[in-house]
């Protein structure tokens, strides 16, 4: 277990490290807008405020938030213990409420839509793109462009599709929100029916391109995987095809593991546009929202949740992999 | 190279991508030169339906869709190409020097662009967007170029380094060669096809990735691209009205062009890696 541990203490330090920079891009390129951001800013939320006193009130709660007045380094500082303390700022087109409460309303709507969209996607994608290597034919014929024009399509642009389709011309499914708007939240079965109707059509448009592209993956690694020697040996040693079939699998199965790691980010920042189409609760309509009225606190909350998710996300795969890939344990035991 | 391309052309899936490809430029490039109306006029009522005056129909301002298209396409192809060229340049540079050089270059290198490769490019690219107030479409397509070079690099750096003990590239070495000379006739002629194959791909990744800003409503300015186009339908709902051809066209048209540069790679993958040769 040495090895596994020096490999953890290693990579731990190198997440800690990504995680600086990207604390470091979240906090400054704000900042680079020309100006003093705080008197832009401020100005912005306050049009339409009559009463000097609430504008004044505005503008030095921002200048206390971002400490505009103290040299960067400083300021960077005051980032990072307000971040610890979970304060996030405060919103300037919501204003007053704050960012981290805004942010925590819609975790849950895009965490119960993107993770389970993503795995769903990346389990079939994997299955067909393995079926399509394996079985050839028309199987493949049929597949394998299909996936590619599938995957070519960004995820926006199938989620407005589907919506036109089956939402506007079939009215299968509602249009937008996470629920039936004239329904409290509530734990009820009509309520969870709601829900799950409005889930329905951002799931599927993610799980779709989501397929694509690791149907894609998953194909090349097993012909390349199949076309290998040991294959050849092995069946000329007679062994079974199913059993060949589940080393050739297993092979095939760990770069997709590195993949869905890597590919996590854009997943990510597609499904969140996906929620965008719907107008679905989470953070990527926020996102949205915030964009349109310059709000950036609520920008740069929604980025740094995202960074630190995809981050975290990252980590534990490769934490994973540490134990699952024989060649990464063995790589471990060298070194050593 | 010239036999490289008479192979290349054998290729089903890369003639499918590349006729397909050069069809939608011929396209963007003949017919404003035949319709030479500007493609912000307002020319009908809102989002009227496709007729005859109007092959798409009209947007939400009224305007002829089916010349919004084209000029969509074309700033959309212009920023892809712009954003795959940077992005292919940088990652090339990088991937050349960590990999070929060595040493600290090559931790500190390796290094940052293990870091870019985790935080998502996605997110810087709203990060800066947000921060440069005066967007050209020049300007976003440096900005997607300069957030996605690290995929480049990294396998850049991988194939540098396998060549870097080749006897031949030992060879030029002990002629005493500088380093360019050797890195340019010893070591990019074997990526090269590498390279290539990148570039198309940056560029269908830098198409999308205008398109999703773009959506968001972080595109550029003064212009009409394919992202916008679908932006604007989104923002004055007209999927609620009903008016499918206000995005419907745009939509497929990315989807169009992505997918005719991935076949090409595909296609070009599939002769310069015989092995996944089926």
């Amino acid at each position: 277990m040495n090895a596994y541990t020096k490999y953890f203490v290693k990579k731990s330090g190198w997440y800690l490290a990504t995680l600086l920079v990207a604390l470091v891009l979240n906090f400054l390129l704000p900042r680079l807008i020309e100006g003093n951001p705080v008197s832009t800013i401020a100005s912005q939320v306050s049009q339409g405020m009559t009463d000097s006193d609430s504008i004044k009130k505005v503008y030095e709660n921002f200048m206390k938030e971002f400490g505009i007045d103290k040299p960067l380094i400083v300021q960077f500082g005051i980032y990072l213990k307000h971040l610890f303390m979970g304060d996030l700022g405060t919103s300037f087109g919501l204003y007053p409420r704050k960012v981290s409460d805004i942010l925590a309303s819609a975790v849950p709507w895009t965490v119960g839509l993107q993770l389970p969209a993503i795995l769903v996607g990346w389990i079939l994608g994997n299955v067909l793109g393995a079926v399509a290597a394996y079985r050839k034919g028309l199987f493949d014929k049929v597949l394998f462009p299909a996936a590619l024009f599938i995957n070519s399509i960004p995820f926006f642009t199938l989620a407005i599709m589907m919506l036109y389709l089956f939402g506007i011309t079939l009215k299968w499914f509602p249009i937008s929100g996470g629920y039936d708007f004239q329904m409290a939240p509530h734990f009820s079965l009509e309520f969870i029916g709601s829900v799950i109707r409005h889930h329905t059509l951002p799931f599927l448009s993610i799980v779709l391109v989501t397929i694509g592209g690791q149907a894609i993956g998953m194909r090349e690694m097993s012909i390349y995987e199949l076309n290998a020697d040991y294959v050849l040996y092995s069946k000329l040693l007679g062994i079974r095809d199913s059993r060949v079939a589940r080393y050739v699998f297993k092979n095939a199965m760990l770069p997709q593991i590195t993949g869905l790691a890597l590919s996590l980010g854009t997943m990510v920042g597609g499904s969140l546009i996906c929620e965008i189409v719907f107008s679905y609760p989470g953070i990527g309509t926020w996102l949205f929202t915030a964009i349109r009225q310059l709000d950036y606190p609520l920008i740069s909350g929604c980025t740094l949740l995202i960074a630190l998710t995809v981050l975290l996300a990252n980590f534990t795969i490769e934490m994973i992999y540490g134990i699952v890939d024989p060649r990464i344990k063995a790589a471990q035991m060298e070194e050593n | 190279m010239t036999h490289s391309v008479r192979i290349l052309l054998k290729s089903p899936k890369f003639l499918i991508g590349a006729i397909a490809t050069l069809l939608m430029l011929a396209l963007v490039v003949i017919y404003p030169l035949v319709n030479k109306s500007d493609p912000f006029e307002m020319k009908a009522l809102a989002f009227q339906p496709p007729g005859s005056g109007l092959p798409l129909g009209s947007d939400n301002f009224g305007r002829d869709l089916f010349l919004e298209l084209v000029y969509g396409i074309r700033t959309s192809v212009a920023v892809g190409l712009i954003a795959g060229l940077c992005a292919t340049a940088i990652g090339l540079i990088i991937g050349l020097a960590s990999g070929y050089v060595g040493g600290w270059i090559d931790n500190v290198l390796t290094a940052v662009t293990n870091m870019f490769i985790v935080i998502p490019s996605f997110i810087i690219l709203i990060l800066v967007s947000v921060s440069v107030n005066s967007r050209s479409s020049l300007v976003v397509a440096l900005i997607i170029g300069l957030t996605s070079w690290p995929w480049t690099a990294r396998a850049v750096r991988a194939q540098t380094v396998s060549l870097r003990n080749r006897d031949h590239v030992n060879l030029a070495k002990i002629s005493g060669h500088s380093t360019p000379r050797i890195i340019a006739f010893e070591i990019l002629p074997y990526i090269a096809s590498y390279v290539v194959m990148a570039f198309i791909l940056q560029v269908a990744s830098g198409i999308l990735a205008e398109a999703s800003i773009s959506m968001l409503g972080l595109g550029p300015y003064n212009t009409i691209s394919l992202g916008i186009m679908m932006n604007w339908a989104l923002v004055f709902e007209a999927p609620v009205s009903g008016a499918w051809w206000a995005f419907i066209p745009a939509a497929f048209a990315i989807a169009v062009i992505t997918f005719s540069l991935y076949m090409m790679n595909t296609g070009m993958d599939e002769i310069f890696n015989p092995k996944i040769r089926s």
